[in-house]
């Protein structure tokens, strides 16, 4: 149930929407960060890869404001119903974003070190799956911003997508591995690096959930389609 | 081998996509009084608009809503103070054990015996504490010396008082604190035994302490009563209330568990109301 009124007491409103505007920013920063850390490894730009890595900080520190922020007004407005619930969510969302940060952060690094190979990896699988990753960060950030339900749902609902382009590219790179020994560092860290965009398109669907509550005040409670099968996967050299 | 991309059909398979659940209501115990269809009027004004509500036996139901909203008049028709004032009436039902309590062939002083009320302001007699309790006890039963001693141990046992006043049962009630006369008035509702306790607002004379002394009673009084408890106070509603209905202009706008009245409130009006969104 969205707040069609303003609360009586306006500096608790104030409060509200300061809350409201801290945690739509800190989605803003995780974006251009995760939109750097893409740009990194899809374009091999190592300014952009520093870039990521220094926000980082900047992060944490936005996670950190929120939270005492969010315990302040626990404290002291003594929030029920649809007050409570977005301010629960809020903490709830800050914590998410801030593990996508350091998934960012971390796919950076790990773009440096590819840097060293001359591996020719095949850019599509991963771009493809970056643009769906930021795709979904987008529109939950959009969500969370505009108190979207409807919209948090439809995030919810496509992080499928990503968990399938993740198996195939797993199956993709431990054939490599396969074809030739000298592919298993760069390869090892594509992996990762894929794992890591794989983890932010989850953390995504939290927020979503997350969203979809404080709006509605309904907990999606049914299980999410869960696509990443790479843990049950046996790929085999061929001949056996 | 398995073939991944058959694997994620068959996983995919039978995912429903999410629907709106409902919400479960707690498993509401037998309902100790059930009002149906009820309306009060003061004159022709009608202050109750047919309310339907249950409360159930050994829980305690909040009811909360903003002033002149008929709270406080539902409380005033279960024991019939409204028969003082002419003019005012109650149509509908609030059936007890069977028994229509505002039907006109009620016997008023058995069922104010069955069903007690604290007020918001404590009313101690101008008596001793002793008897403050024994005092309505003697209009019910006939009981020995020994056995009120008794009882009137029990009450204020029971009331959370015992100990403070045990060494003063025959000073004055007026020279105990707010605090004190309020429990004591507890003390002397629960003396009669009643199967029902009507809390009007029983801690907004009250500072903090003393208010969580008589929420801490009031939970553990509802092993053995039935309690119906009006208060402006929201958060006290949250802590004490098993149940909680939220009134509005004579209307029963929503009734649920207060876990879920003050986390996820169905109606907008219930959302505004204890969100501080009203006007």
């Amino acid at each position: 149930m969205t707040q069609t009124k303003d609360h009586i007491v306006k500096s608790y409103q104030q409060d509200l929407k300061r809350l409201h505007d801290l945690v739509t920013e800190m989605g803003g920063m995780v974006e251009r960060q995760v939109a750097l850390a893409c740009n990194a490894i899809l374009q091999r730009d190592r300014a952009d890869a520093t870039r990521a890595m220094e926000a980082d900080a900047k992060v944490d520190a936005r996670e950190h404001e929120i939270e005492q922020f969010v315990i302040q007004l626990l404290a002291l407005r003594q929030p029920v119903a649809g007050d409570l619930r977005h301010i629960v969510a809020s903490l709830k969302a800050t914590g998410d974003l801030e593990r996508i940060g350091d998934y960012a952060a971390n796919v950076a690094k790990r773009s440096l070190v590819l840097e060293q190979f001359n591996m020719r990896y095949a850019a599509t699988g991963l771009a493809h799956m970056a643009g769906l990753v930021q795709d979904n960060l987008k529109r939950i950030i959009d969500a969370i911003s505009a108190d979207d339900a409807e919209k948090a749902m439809q995030v919810w609902r496509s992080d499928e997508a990503i968990d399938e382009i993740y198996n195939a590219l797993f199956r993709e790179l431990v054939t490599y591995m396969m074809e030739d020994p000298r592919n298993i560092t760069p390869c090892t860290h594509l992996l990762f690096i894929a794992k890591n965009l794989e983890r932010i398109g989850d953390h995504a669907t939290n927020i979503a959930e997350t969203v979809y509550y404080a709006v509605t005040g309904i907990p999606l409670t049914e299980a999410r389609p869960k696509g990443d099968l790479s843990a049950f996967a046996v790929i085999k050299p061929q001949g056996n | 081998m398995t073939d991944s991309s058959t694997t994620i059909a068959a996983a995919n398979q039978g995912i429903a996509s999410p629907t709106l659940q409902t919400r479960p209501e707690t498993a509401a115990s037998i309902a100790k009084i059930a009002i149906r269809n009820l309306d009060f009027f003061y004159g022709n004004n009608r202050a109750l608009k047919a309310i339907d509500l249950d409360f159930p036996e050994r829980q305690v139901t909040g009811l909360i809503g903003p002033s002149g909203c008929g709270k406080s008049t539902l409380l005033r028709c279960l024991n019939r103070m409204y028969d003082l004032y002419p003019g005012q009436r109650a149509t509908g039902e609030a059936m007890m054990d069977g028994q229509n309590i505002i039907a006109p062939d009620v016997d008023l002083n058995a069922l104010r015996s069955r069903i007690g009320m604290v007020f918001q302001k404590p009313t101690p007699f101008p008596m001793t504490i002793y008897d403050n309790i024994a005092f309505g006890v003697k209009l019910h039963e006939k009981l020995s010396k020994t056995q009120m001693d008794e009882r009137v141990e029990w009450s204020l046992s029971r009331a959370a008082l015992w100990d403070e006043a045990k060494d003063r049962l025959n000073s004055p009630a007026g020279g105990l604190s707010g605090g004190q006369q309020q429990r004591l008035c507890i003390a002397r509702s629960i003396a009669v035994r009643p199967e029902v306790i009507l809390f009007d607002e029983p801690t907004s004379a009250l500072d903090p302490i003393s208010t969580l002394k008589v929420e801490e009673l009031i939970d553990e009084l509802k092993r053995d009563f039935t309690i119906a408890i009006v208060t402006h106070n929201m958060q006290q509603a949250a802590r004490c209330a098993d149940r909680v209905a939220f009134f509005y202009l004579g209307e029963m706008v929503e009734v649920g568990t207060a876990a879920q009245m003050f986390t996820a409130p169905r109606e907008v009006r219930t959302q505004q109301y204890i969100t501080g969104r009203f006007s």
